[in-house]
């Protein structure tokens, strides 16, 4: 307790409160969201911590729930299809902007990075404007497509950060030996970077599924998102069944961060 | 992505002359538009869902019965109800930055000091709450701090109080909240940018005779500053245009301006006065990341959270 910490020879001692603080912080920030989960094997309406009666009541709410289930389904299929459409414009779009390199390129980029920099609220409400004159308000469309511009500047940022450390000269050499540019690019680019791009598409559909504010203006009635439901239900009550589908997503959150952790050790190691 | 021969220069074979200039130069164009033309659907999308709507919503702002004035950002100076907005939103701005400030940097400064493979297990505390849907971290402070919640069940049964305390539907509740979602934002690039500031600075003031807090202050701390300055605007900016938090932890009483735009949509169907307000809350926003970009570069931030 008395030995030297750092550098500059303070004792741990004396920098105890700094572990303490640091250890609360800590606590702070992950309790919470742990204590959801056997909060929501609780018997009774006011969830209890620990639970007095173990059940599966709240699950079972969820999943016998048509409304919920019908906006699960809604949710992951805007997911998928926003992966689909945002990883494939985002990663052409990294690769054209990094093979560039102009002043142009630096301006492209941070138009496509206006997504993070506007106020998501004010994007909803002109997306929902947009929207109401083409008749996309409460679409699949609509939410697809808002959701992958949403998602667009994650993809290109992470594939970008990908090609930085991905050697181009390998492309030309491909083609001086007489592939075409397109061969080159997916035959020897693209299974290099490919890990950047499974990172991208892991952002996608994370921002996607978890957005809350376009989706409580644009996707409605039989087309509600997970999330706008959630909103909805926690506005008015304390809906039990919500922690029931905290504690899903949840576990869900904590895989695609263990995959994403995945993507990044097998990056740096080949 | 130009070879050290051409010098700089963009259109090196026109310089060079020969037979062939006027064909490669015209291949070079077509090669650079090519590259830039691949970025077009991306481009497309984010002109016609954000670009477009965003700039009519500019052109809106400025209009009042079909004529061009100055009305809605006139009223949101003079409007009482705005004024409440603007200040409840700039408070709880103020107050989670400050508490996030307090709470994140000793844990910053602690984790920079460890290895870097310590430092990456004890930062998944940090990481995993930032990986974590909005709705269930809001919601589980919701849970947590209701009046039969887990936070007043304890410390009535514990005797510390009789009556349970309010601390959810109300600007408490809503700072809780908000710092629980803003201190990653802190903690991240701050740590990134103290794990950058050099060892030997701190020995060496060691050796030169400083105590460890005299060190801190004068060496340890000025470095810092970059990194916590960055943090301390991204946190700002992001409470400023805050809206899934607040709506549900401040249970109505707490109206942020994100909130107020909200409502100006869906309840009243001023298109004019919301586009004011979120004009007003653009260019703030825009100027203080604009601040931020100079203070730190958000790729790396966003590279180092991943």
């Amino acid at each position: 307790m008395t030995s030297p910490a750092s550098e500059t020879q303070i004792t741990h001692l004396r920098r105890l409160w700094l572990y303490l603080l640091s250890g609360s912080v800590m606590a702070f920030l992950i309790l919470p969201i742990f204590i959801v989960i056997p909060m929501s094997f609780s018997d009774t309406v006011y969830l209890e911590f620990p639970p007095r009666e173990w059940s599966l009541r709240w699950y079972r709410k969820y999943f016998g729930s048509i409304e919920w289930r019908d906006a699960t389904w809604i949710s992951l299929q805007a997911a998928f299809f926003t992966v689909l459409l945002a990883t494939p414009l985002g990663t052409v779009a990294a690769y054209g902007l990094h093979l560039s390199g102009s002043r142009v390129a630096g301006l492209i980029r941070t138009a496509l990075a206006t997504p993070l920099m506007v106020p998501v609220i004010l994007i909803a409400i002109g997306i929902f404007f947009l929207f109401a004159i083409f008749g996309l308000n409460n679409t699949m469309l609509g939410l697809v497509l808002a959701h992958t511009t949403m998602a667009l500047p994650f993809v290109v940022i992470t594939v970008s950060s990908g090609l930085q450390t991905y050697d181009i000269n390998q492309e030309k050499v491909a083609r001086s030996l007489g592939a075409t540019r397109i061969k080159a690019f997916l035959t020897v680019t693209l299974p290099q970077i490919r890990l950047s791009i499974y990172s991208g598409a892991l952002f996608a559909f994370i921002t996607s599924l978890d957005e809350v504010v376009i989706a409580l203006f644009i996707s409605g009635g039989p087309n509600a998102t997970i999330t706008r439901r959630m909103f909805i239900s926690l506005r008015d009550q304390i809906d039990p069944t919500i922690a029931a589908i905290s504690t899903i997503l949840i576990t869900l959150s904590v895989t695609l961060f263990l995959l994403s952790q995945l993507l990044g050790r097998r990056h740096r190691s080949s | 992505m130009r070879s050290p021969r051409t010098n700089g220069k963009e259109y090196p074979h026109r310089d060079r002359g020969g037979v062939n200039a006027e064909v490669l130069v015209a291949a070079d164009r077509r090669e650079r538009a090519f590259l830039l033309g691949l970025s077009g659907g991306a481009l497309l999308l984010v002109t016609v869902i954000l670009v477009l709507p965003v700039g009519w919503l500019f052109y809106l702002s400025f209009v009042t019965e079909d004529q061009f004035s100055f009305d809605h950002y006139l009223r949101l100076t003079e409007s009482r109800s705005y004024f409440l907005t603007f200040q409840t939103t700039f408070e709880i701005s103020f107050a989670v930055t400050a508490i996030c400030l307090l709470l994140g940097y000793p844990l910053s400064y602690l984790l920079s000091q460890l290895s870097a493979r310590a430092a990456a297990i004890w930062l998944i505390f940090v990481i995993i709450p930032f990986w974590t849907s909005l709705l269930v971290r809001t919601y589980a402070w919701l849970v947590l701090l209701q009046r039969r919640g887990l936070i007043n069940t304890w410390l009535v049964e514990s005797g510390v109080i009789d009556e349970p305390l309010r601390l959810v539907h109300n600007f408490t509740g809503t700072v809780i909240g908000m710092t629980h979602i803003m201190l990653p934002f802190l903690i991240l690039p701050l740590y990134a940018s103290m794990r950058t500031i050099d060892r030997d600075l701190m020995r060496a003031a060691a050796n030169l005779g400083a105590s460890p807090v005299k060190a801190f202050w004068q060496v340890f701390f000025p470095l810092s500053l970059p990194g916590l300055f960055a943090g301390i605007v991204l946190v700002f900016v992001l409470c400023l245009g805050f809206y899934v938090t607040p709506a549900l932890l401040g249970g109505g009483r707490i109206i942020m301006w994100s909130m107020q735009i909200e409502r100006t949509v869906t309840l009243y169907a001023d298109w004019g006065a919301a586009s004011a307000l979120g004009m007003v809350l653009l260019v703030v926003t825009l100027a203080m990341l604009a601040l931020l970009s100079r203070l730190f570069n958000l790729e790396r931030l966003f590279r180092s959270s991943s």
